[in-house]
Parts: C-alpha cells; sequence; structure tokens
C-alpha cells in the first residue's frame, strides 16, 4: 500500500478534486484515478517530512470554528471600516506557542491571515513564541487566551 | 441586458442578494485600504474580499448553476478553498517586508526581536 500509493491523502485529494471539476462521469474517475495515483509520487522527489495528520473529529470541528470566527470578523472590520469607532487602536502581540509541527504552524498562519482583523507577521522558533498584528486590540490576555484555547488545542488534537 | 428567461424568480432573488452582498462586503473592504491610517492597519481589510465575499459570489454561483443544469453544481468550492488558502500567503509576505523595513529604520511603531 505504502508502495502504490506513498501519500494516500495526497492521492484521494487529487481525485476528489479532478472529479469535482471535470463531473461525474466514468471516464473522468478512470482519468482522476490515474492522476492521483502518478502525480501524487511526485512528491516523492520532494521528500516532504512526514506530517502524521490524525483523522479525527477535530478537523471539521476546527473548519466550523474557523467559518464562524471568519464570518463574525468579517462583521467586526467591516464595521471598523465604515464607522471608524474613535477609540479603536491596533496592535502587536507575542503570543506564546507550543505547537512545533511546521504543518500545523502554517495551518494557524493560514486561518489567522485569512480572519480579518488579525494578521500573523513571524514566528520564533527559538522562544516559542509569534508575533501578531490586531486591528481591534481591546484585551492583549484576551486574545491569547483566544488563541491558544480556539485554535491552538485543536491543532495539536490533529498533528500532534 | 442579458436575460436568462431559464431561471425561475426564487433563484433570481436568491442569486441576486448574494452577488450584491458579496460585492459589497469586497468594496467595503477596498474602501478600508483609504479610510485605515497604517500600513499593518490597511493589510486587514482587503481579506474581506476573498473570504466572505468570495463565499457570497459562490453561493449565488452554486445557486445559479445548479438551478439551470438541475443538477448539484459544487466545484466552485474548490474557488473557496483555493482562494482562502493562497491569500494570506500574499498578505503575510507584504506584512514581513514592511516589518523588515521598519525594523532597519529603527521604527519605534514595531516590537524588535
Amino acid at each position: 500500500m505504502k508502495r502504490i500509493l506513498p501519500f494516500p491523502l495526497l492521492s484521494a485529494t487529487l481525485f476528489t478534486m479532478w472529479v469535482l471539476l471535470t463531473g461525474f462521469s466514468p471516464g473522468h474517475i478512470v482519468i482522476g484515478a490515474a492522476v492521483a495515483v502518478i502525480v501524487s509520487r511526485v512528491m516523492l522527489a520532494l521528500q516532504p517530512e512526514p506530517s502524521n495528520i490524525r483523522i479525527s473529529s477535530a478537523i471539521p470541528r476546527l473548519a466550523g470554528l474557523v467559518f464562524v470566527d471568519i464570518l463574525r470578523s468579517n462583521i467586526a472590520v467591516a464595521r471598523i471600516v465604515l464607522f471608524k469607532p474613535k477609540e479603536r487602536k491596533s496592535g502587536f502581540i507575542h503570543l506564546p506557542i507550543e505547537l512545533q509541527n511546521p504543518y500545523a504552524l502554517a495551518t494557524l498562519a493560514v486561518i489567522m491571515t485569512a480572519t480579518p482583523g488579525t494578521l500573523w507577521l513571524q514566528h520564533d522558533a527559538r522562544n516559542r513564541r509569534v508575533l501578531i498584528h490586531v486591528l481591534d486590540l481591546v484585551d492583549e490576555s484576551e486574545w491569547v487566551d483566544l488563541i491558544k484555547n480556539r485554535y491552538e488545542r485543536l491543532l495539536m488534537e490533529i498533528f500532534e | 441586458m442579458i436575460q436568462s428567461p431559464d431561471l425561475p424568480l426564487w433563484a433570481a432573488i436568491i442569486v441576486g442578494i448574494f452577488v450584491l452582498l458579496g460585492a459589497s462586503i469586497t468594496l467595503i473592504g477596498a474602501l478600508g485600504l483609504i479610510r485605515l491610517n497604517s500600513f499593518y492597519e490597511r493589510v486587514h481589510p482587503p481579506t474581506l474580499g476573498p473570504t466572505l465575499g468570495t463565499i457570497c459570489i459562490l453561493v449565488a454561483s452554486i445557486t445559479c448553476f445548479s438551478t439551470l443544469q438541475s443538477r448539484p453544481i459544487v466545484h466552485e468550492l474548490l474557488i473557496g478553498l483555493f482562494v482562502t488558502m493562497t491569500t494570506p500567503v500574499t498578505l503575510m509576505l507584504l506584512a514581513r517586508a514592511a516589518v523588515y523595513r521598519d525594523r532597519k529604520e529603527g521604527s519605534p511603531d514595531v516590537p524588535q526581536e
């Protein structure tokens, strides 16, 4: 199994993508399967670090959480742009972080930057902290709490 | 004006609402570029477009083409996934460049390493 499909998750994703893009016909399912098997072998040449993703209920929970947060922060940022509240201030936060898996960190970086209102700037692996910029900074410890409890725990469950 | 006589009224209303909503949200994001003050603040609002703006337009697109072809069309989800996954990379790159320059100039607004 490992010899034919070195990256089963990548193959499954490629197959799903192919079928979604071309429509469900028997011919395309065969081509999609071939693409999934052959193209995913290209990654062998890159020798990526194994990711060890644990498939569990944490993935849909994280996806749902991200979706809700994106909706909420969209509204919050739209309000700031439209009404320009006077007492708002933005600022940088040093966020202590325990995640070490590079894939988990990359996922967190994309989640935080995709969510309007927070921006991931720099990960300091030695001091285990991340520099983020927040558009509406009310309470620094509140943000640290939010990110640690909301995302870091779930990402730990998935990646570590 | 292009007419689409095959689209039933209920679908046309849903599609219209979501297209307008998506376009307005993206416009608000673009307005943020003018209305906010510093570079780091201005990086935030454009993310409205690739997130909620895109989601609204895609919902409209899914509704429109699923009704027209009377079968579920879902490949728009892939657009949403790719747009959401790739925009942060550009934003991070821009912000990192700004931080690098500000630190080099010794700007007091940016925390040093």
